[in-house]
């Protein structure tokens, strides 16, 4: 399964490592008390200290750093009860300071890991290495005005978390893997909510290439901001074909900042080693260590919800659907409490076939999320009910499920209003099956001569004709009795 | 003459109605009218919102209940940001610069009802020892050598605060001290300036040179007036995270107070080469004094002082190098012409909008901070200035409080200015260790020297003991009988 690259000279074996920005929910700022609202006016959301203003001092936001914890938590990681805010000197338009605060030799959080799972059904661990508190920067826009630039800090001061990753990944699809999983943790910890459009979570991907294992990592270009997991595959793939032809032309790879373009399907030079930044990291003054208790650490675990790899393993366990279907169903929080909602006190199969397909198709067909979902997991559940006891079948279920998703009624309201009771009367249906044997002799003559396949044939036509609501299994007993009989 | 009083004696005036608080301002906005043309003590004067507050003082005055300061008259070092009053930090980059909200520090003391009479001269940034590098040209020290007519220097950074409170133009004066800045301009215009504990006043508002360092001051003509000005400018701020909460006494008690038995340390390093007689005949005139007032004299040692100027010139800059980051032409500063790149925009902005000695500084800065050299200059200076706090520390085991000169020399003239600028920074030699260490730190005037000028000594206190270098430096100060006046001061034309 390992991933390789065919080179003119043989196998080339990529390895990778991914430093993610992940923006942390938050009311306000990492250092002050400004709103973190998305998409308000442009400086709505700034304060005197996000813009930088002379004299102004950052006052640590606890809040900021519980979710640091919190997610340092969630990646099992050592959570460091001395951690240090350092500046990040670097001229910059974006930085109203001229510099950013960051966290440099003394992160909050440190090694951790994260196990992510593979289309062939395999599983591996990445190693975190660090995980750090920083703020991000303003934005400038320059092509709103011949003449001048706008300048927008709504931004400015938001706290990120900066997850960076042991150079593990060995494969697109392991990136792929690792960043829905990332994502997917910090979702549930309700710590970033990971929407990449948005720029809510945003990654730089460090590409090197080696011949065998046992060889060293040769050069590594790091990809600045790549904001889809998409693009992060695909910027991997064509990163490491550029590094290969390099290295096999006898030439040299530069240690460099690139940038990827999905246009043009390359990546080019951002800068290079040579005039890269010297950022004169430094302890910031203006801020105490931060010092935090374990008793608070531990606290904070109390509140931590069952994780994705946890609930996966348990709904397998309790539920007994595959490992697929746990996936499917753990992908996302809402889902899987929507799910266990339907499936507790019932069959938990039938209740994962229900919900990851015609329920996930229904929500697909009207674009509406599980929150917006209009069938309520109390009437799926009820639904399922009905198919149990016998009040309906599994085909008329779906035409329920559908009525369901337009009207949000009960599914038994449904049935009743529209009659869909299934008919379980042998007598009605014995008259139903002698009325159709006898319109096709035909085809009675034909089963009788051996053509099987024309027992399908009765089956359809008394389903028909009892408008679906027979129960396919006394349709069967009763069809096989007088056919076969 | 109302200008002569201090604040004590002026608070109490007022109080009993001998004055009027419009009558006590207006003779200090006359005398800034007349003086400062000459002294330059002031960048921005604001009489007319002064003797408007000097109404509102005494009605306040009339209702009883009045803060301590009601009526009091100050001026403000340009480096504290004050509610739509221009502040300049004496730069050009930030010339124009009117804050929207003011800073902790001038918040408390419009709270204890203080009027300010404008905003004090400085070095730029409050980088400088001799006022020399102000955007807004020098100060003039308002005293002269006998029978000389050069032009001193007010010491610095200070010096414009230290120039208005010795010359009558304000009754006290807010200062800020990095490395010596309240300390020294003291000393050099025969005034008290105490440098209060590293987080003993919010440094929320007031523009940053080196922030591990900066702190904010008071600049009087007696002790007393220095602990009332403190006890309206300490305490803690949530603003400001290295300010520290600690309750803040009530300063003036300890004014007075006796010094039977205390125990006051004289570090042998401070006797530095090439020291002036006169300064260490003064120093010696202070253990004297002390030693008659009860106190019990006692040899300490401070190993590491030597290092302490070469590591302050290390971190100080380090931290401004940052500090100063963001007046970068964009926001700040008036915008250079003709930059083809952002990169070219900056340099011509900083290259213009800079003074030399703190373009010298940032340089100094981003180089020892920069990859290589980190751990060999700012890395090491961290580890030294560690040790520097821990001989603090020992020391303060075996004494309360240490006695040392201020500075090794009194004012010099403007055309004295060493050209060579490390020449210059020996100013600070006796001030930067205490700033290094974050202690709080005095001095007081004590003597004239042979040609008429004033010598200050310094006292160094524990940690958040400023109570105990008050009651000490009272003492000195009445043991001393300092009277004497600068010849350039209101009432005496200029």
């Amino acid at each position: 399964m390992s991933y390789t690259i065919e080179g003119n000279t043989g196998a080339w074996e990529i390895v990778v490592g991914l430093e993610v920005h992940a923006q942390v929910i938050s009311n306000s700022k990492l250092f002050s008390g400004a709103s973190t609202l998305f998409g308000g006016e442009p400086n709505s959301h700034v304060s005197l200290i996000d813009a930088g203003f002379p004299g102004m001092l950052p006052v640590i936001n606890h809040a900021c750093v519980e979710q640091a914890v919190r997610t340092g938590l969630g990646l099992k990681a050592r959570i460091n009860l001395e951690s240090r805010f350092d500046r990040k000197n670097y001229f910059y338009a974006d930085l109203p300071t001229g510099y950013q605060i960051s966290q440099f030799e003394l992160p909050i959080i440190g090694t951790g890991v994260v196990q992510i799972e593979l289309s062939d059904g395999s599983t591996r661990d990445i190693g975190i290495t660090r995980l750090h508190l920083e703020q991000d920067a303003g934005k400038l826009m320059h092509d709103q005005d011949p003449k001048r630039s706008f300048v927008d800090l709504n931004r400015a001061g938001v706290a990120l978390m900066e997850i960076v990753s042991e150079p593990d990944i060995r494969s697109p699809e392991e990136a792929g893997a690792y960043l829905r999983k990332l994502r997917q943790i910090l979702r549930y910890l309700g710590t970033c909510d990971g929407n990449m459009e948005e720029g809510s979570m945003r990654a730089d991907v460090n590409v090197s290439v080696r011949k065998s294992a046992s060889e060293p990592f040769r050069t590594r270009c790091e990809i600045k901001n790549v904001n889809s997991i998409r693009f992060v595959m695909q910027a991997i793939e064509i990163e490491a074909a550029r590094q290969i032809e390099i290295w096999e032309n006898g030439g040299e790879v530069d240690q460099e900042t690139r940038l990827f373009d999905p246009h043009k399907g390359e990546t080019r030079s951002l800068r290079s080693k040579e005039d890269a930044h010297d950022y004169r990291y430094f302890p910031d003054p203006d801020l105490l260590p931060l010092v935090i208790e374990q008793s608070w650490v531990d606290q904070i675990k109390q509140t931590l919800p069952e994780l994705p790899d946890e609930k996966r393993a348990r709904f397998q366990q309790d539920y007994g659907i595959t490992a697929y279907d746990a996936g499917v169903l753990v992908a996302e929080q809402a889902t899987a409490d929507f799910y266990e909602s339907v499936a507790k006190g019932r069959d938990g199969k039938s209740a994962a076939a229900w919900v990851t397909g015609d329920f996930f198709a229904a929500l697909n067909r009207t674009g509406k999320s599980i929150e917006e979902s209009p069938v309520s997991a109390a009437n799926l559940g009820a639904m399922l009910d009905l198919i149990a006891d016998g009040t309906i079948n599994g085909k008329i279920a779906k035409e329920v499920l559908e009525d369901m998703f337009e009207t949000g009624e009960t599914p038994l309201a449904i049935v009743d209003r529209k009659g869909l009771r299934q008919v379980t009367d042998t007598g009605a249906i014995e008259a139903t099956a002698d009325e159709i044997i006898s319109k096709n002799a035909d085809k009675v003559a034909q089963y009788k001569g051996g053509k099987d396949k024309l027992f399908g044939f009765f089956v359809g036509q008394v389903m028909k004709a009892t408008g679906g609501k027979a129960n396919p299994a006394i349709v069967n007993d009763i069809l096989r009795k007088k056919l076969d009989g | 003459m109302l200008t002569d009083l201090t604040i004590a004696q002026a608070a109490e005036g007022l109080r009993k109605k001998e004055f009027s608080a419009v009558e006590l301002t207006k003779a200090h906005t006359e005398a800034v009218e007349a003086l400062n043309g000459r002294v330059n003590a002031y960048i921005t004067v604001t009489s007319d919102k002064a003797l408007e507050a000097a109404k509102k003082a005494d009605s306040t005055l009339v209702a009883g209940e009045a803060p301590p300061l009601t009526g009091i008259p100050l001026g403000i070092k340009d480096l504290f940001c004050t509610n739509g009053v221009r502040t300049t930090a004496a730069s050009k980059i930030i010339g124009n610069f009117v804050p929207p909200y003011e800073s902790t520090v001038t918040a408390k003391l419009l709270e204890n009802g203080a009027i300010f009479l404008g905003k004090t001269n400085l070095d730029e940034f409050a980088m400088g020892s001799g006022n020399l590098t102000s955007a807004f040209g020098s100060v003039e020290n308002p005293w002269h050598r006998k029978d000389d007519a050069s032009v001193l220097v007010p010491g610095g950074s200070s010096g414009g605060s230290a120039a208005a409170v010795a010359a009558r133009m304000a009754m006290g004066a807010t200062g800020t001290d990095t490395g010596g800045s309240i300390r020294q301009p003291a000393a050099y215009c025969g005034i008290v300036g105490l440098k209060p504990t590293y987080g003993r006043c919010s440094r929320w508002g007031t523009i940053a040179f080196a922030s591990s360092l900066d702190q904010a001051g008071p600049m009087t003509r007696s002790v007393e007036d220095a602990a009332i000005m403190l006890s309206a400018m300490a305490g803690a701020d949530p603003k400001d995270s290295t300010c520290a909460t600690v309750a803040v006494p009530d300063y003036r008690a300890a004014c007075g107070r006796s010094l039977k038995g205390l125990r006051v340390g004289i570090p042998a390093e401070y006797r530095a080469p090439g020291m002036s007689e006169e300064i260490l005949a003064v120093w010696q005139k202070g253990v004297d004094m002390l030693r008659e007032a009860g106190c019990e004299i006692v040899d300490v040692s401070l190993p590491h002082t030597k290092y302490g100027l070469a590591t302050y010139y290390i971190i100080a800059p380090a931290e401004c190098s940052s500090n100063l980051a963001r007046y970068d032409g964009v926001r700040f500063g008036e915008r250079a012409e003709g930059a083809t790149s952002l990169d070219d925009l900056y340099e011509k902005t900083r290259h213009n909008g800079f003074g030399e000695e703190v373009r010298r500084r940032i340089l100094m800065g981003t180089y020892v901070l920069s990859a290589g050299y980190y751990d060999a200059y700012y890395l090491k200076a961290q580890k030294v200035r560690t040790l520097i706090q821990r001989d603090f520390t020992q020391a303060f085991e075996k004494v309360d409080v240490l006695l040392t000169p201020t500075a090794p020399t009194a004012a010099f003239a403007r055309d004295e200015k060493p050209e060579d600028p490390v020449q210059m920074y020996l100013n600070d030699i006796f001030t930067v260790p205490a700033s290094m260490a974050g202690q709080p730190a005095m001095s007081v005037p004590v003597a004239l020297d042979g040609k008429g000028l004033p010598l200050g000594l310094q006292l160094i206190g524990k940690h958040f003991d400023e109570e105990t270098i008050i009651a000490v430096g009272s003492a000195l100060e009445k043991a001393a009988g300092f009277t004497a006046r600068p010849d350039l001061r209101a009432g005496v034309s200029a």
